[in-house]
């Protein structure tokens, strides 16, 4: 197929090449000093960091005969062609699992009732003063800010070892986190059923229960299934600092060198994690249609 | 107010049954729901030996701890703990970079316009999943077996556990990316080559910058605890402080970690906004 293109006359054309060239170089020379500032940053970095491309390479094997290591047996043959020696353990194992899921639960659950009740005041929209609002939403901010291991450390000599210092962190940072998440789905809510709702002469108390709640309660159930989805991939590492849950069997299988033990754990938590994914997923979606999934 | 004639009441019980009479089923579902909740959440709280006399001692332990925090002092370790906060900046920037650049070529397999095959998508969605699975402190812990103490491990455990994260991210911003795109290039006798180049890694680009920002920040908190098994960074630190009970570097340290926080926060938010417009970033 033939098909003409009309070309402009070149003074045109030699005009527009120049403008665009300009306007390609700048943008060029632009992207060039951001890469130039950047990988000057990761030199910075990586001199900070102690990097040793060396070592890196010449430990390199190590990472994948460390793999190959955690997935043999004693006795020298594969984890999986002897189950029942692989997961020798697996009850002690199922228990401190189930321990895991109910310290992220209690976690969880404790955060977002909290985070239910601090919310309201944190939202622009909802909250009666201005002080109250700036001082809960420093005190969110520190709870989501902190790491929940930092308060982990902390509580584990506050209250003792034991699953109730997880717990409790879980809950601060929990807290923190859906605090400031339930407050963004309040500022987003219709305004108008509350004023008339107060236009009937009502509390704020009642504004917020019978105006504001019914538009949000959805997202707080999916926003809390999702923390708690987080929670527990957090939670399986509370025991590292004695907080409760498989951390605390993890930490010594690995730093012990029970190679096959490591894997095992590893294998329980991520099908736990991807059940629970799965499940939460599934239940956002019946409870709030297909779109809350992702 | 004036209420409804009877006959028309009758009416609308006829026309609406599900909303005069719901069945018992569902009118019980939301209390049932409710209960079992609250049910699992008494059985955990026995189980995880909560007792409230341990609970008012706890508090009280950390009342005292908390008044032995103020004012935070650094003592004479302030070099020191500048040192470990700059290692902590520097293993999140690394970790965060060199997964950002390893997740981009496997994001693209993991993407359905790219690799249409199913049979090849799903293995690689499935292992970002198990990587994503296991937290940054574990990956830490394997990687100190096997390069040693120090924040190099640390680096490496943030890359893997990145590499999970970006993988699924990238692979569904591909998925987003507009297809006509990619068909021009493909209808102007572009390469599948060409085509990832000009028609999807244009669009795709900016996002993923986007999202490599936005992890900078969530990095650098991970960064900061995962010192904590001897990762390297400022969390080794704070578990030592922590562990010695020297609550007034132990505050201190808690506010760098939070400033250095708030601070990459802001950088990055500005340079998100500059990249990919305020709107978009909100």
């Amino acid at each position: 197929m033939t098909s003409a293109v009309a070309l402009l006359p070149y003074q045109q054309l030699a005009a527009l090449n120049e403008a665009y060239r300009k306007a390609v170089s700048r943008r060029r020379l632009r992207v060039a000093l951001a890469a130039a500032v950047f990988v000057a940053a990761l030199a910075i970095a990586a001199f900070g960091a102690e990097v040793n491309l060396k070592t890196f390479f010449s430990y390199l094997g190590n990472f994948v005969s460390y793999f190959d290591r955690i997935l043999k047996l004693d006795d020298g043959s594969r984890v999986w062609t002897n189950l029942g020696e692989w997961f020798w353990g697996w009850r002690k194992w199922l228990k401190l699992l189930g321990e895991t899921l109910l310290i992220s639960y209690v976690g969880t659950l404790t955060g977002a009732i909290f985070a239910f009740v601090l919310n309201f005041l944190a939202a622009e929209n909802t909250s009666s003063s201005r002080t109250l609002r700036f001082a809960v939403r420093r005190i969110l901010e520190f709870a989501r800010t902190v790491p929940g291991i930092v308060f982990a450390l902390i509580f584990v000599i506050a209250f003792g070892l034991g699953p109730m210092a997880g717990v409790l962190a879980v809950a601060i940072h929990s807290t923190g986190a859906l605090g400031k998440q339930f407050s963004e789905i309040v500022e987003n809510a219709d305004m108008k059923p509350v004023e008339g709702v107060r236009s009937t002469g009502a509390g704020w108390m009642s504004c917020m229960r019978f105006a504001v709640l019914p538009q949000v309660i959805a997202g707080y159930a999916s926003y809390a299934l999702l923390r708690f989805e987080i929670n527990v991939r957090e939670s399986s590492v509370m025991g590292f600092v004695g907080a409760g849950g498989i951390g605390q069997e993890l930490v010594v299988a690995i730093r012990k060198f029970y190679y096959s033990d490591v894997s095992a754990i590893l294998v329980m938590i991520v099908v736990t994690v991807f059940i629970i994914d799965i499940s939460t997923g599934w239940l956002r979606g019946r409870l709030f249609g297909r779109d809350a999934r992702t | 107010m004036s209420r409804l004639p009877l006959q028309q009441t009758a009416e609308l019980r006829a026309k609406y049954p599900d909303i005069f009479h719901r069945p018992a089923a569902s009118r019980l579902a939301t209390p049932a729901a409710a209960l079992t909740a609250f049910a699992v959440f008494i059985f955990g709280l026995v189980d995880l030996d909560f007792s409230p006399t341990r609970f008012v001692s706890g508090l009280r332990e950390l009342g005292w701890i908390s008044m032995m925090m103020i004012p935070p002092d650094p003592g004479s370790s302030l070099p020191l703990y500048l040192k470990a906060l700059g290692e902590t900046l520097s293993i999140a920037l690394l970790g965060t970079t060199l997964a950002a650049l390893l997740a981009l070529p496997v994001g693209l397999f993991a993407a359905r316009n790219v690799i249409p095959s199913q049979l090849l998508r799903f293995p690689v969605r499935r292992f970002f999943d198990s990587i994503r699975g296991v937290d940054t402190l574990i990956w830490a812990l394997v990687w100190i077996n096997v390069v040693g103490l120090g924040p190099f491990a640390g680096v490496l455990a943030i890359t893997v556990s990145d590499f999970g994260a970006f993988g699924k991210l990238f692979s569904e911003a591909i998925e987003a990316a507009d297809q006509r795109q990619v068909e021009g290039v493909r209808a102007s006798g572009g390469s599948k080559l060409h085509e990832i180049r000009f028609g999807l890694l244009p669009q795709v680009l900016p996002v993923i910058a986007g999202q490599v920002l936005y992890f900078i920040e969530s990095n650098t908190r991970s960064a900061s605890i995962i010192g904590i098994v001897g990762a390297g960074g400022i969390g080794l630190q704070l578990a030592e402080q922590i562990r010695v009970l020297e609550w007034q570097k132990v505050s201190f340290l808690v506010l760098m970690i939070l400033v250095a926080v708030a601070v990459i926060d802001f950088i990055s938010g500005k340079l998100r906004f500059a990249i990919i417009g305020r709107r978009a970033a909100a």
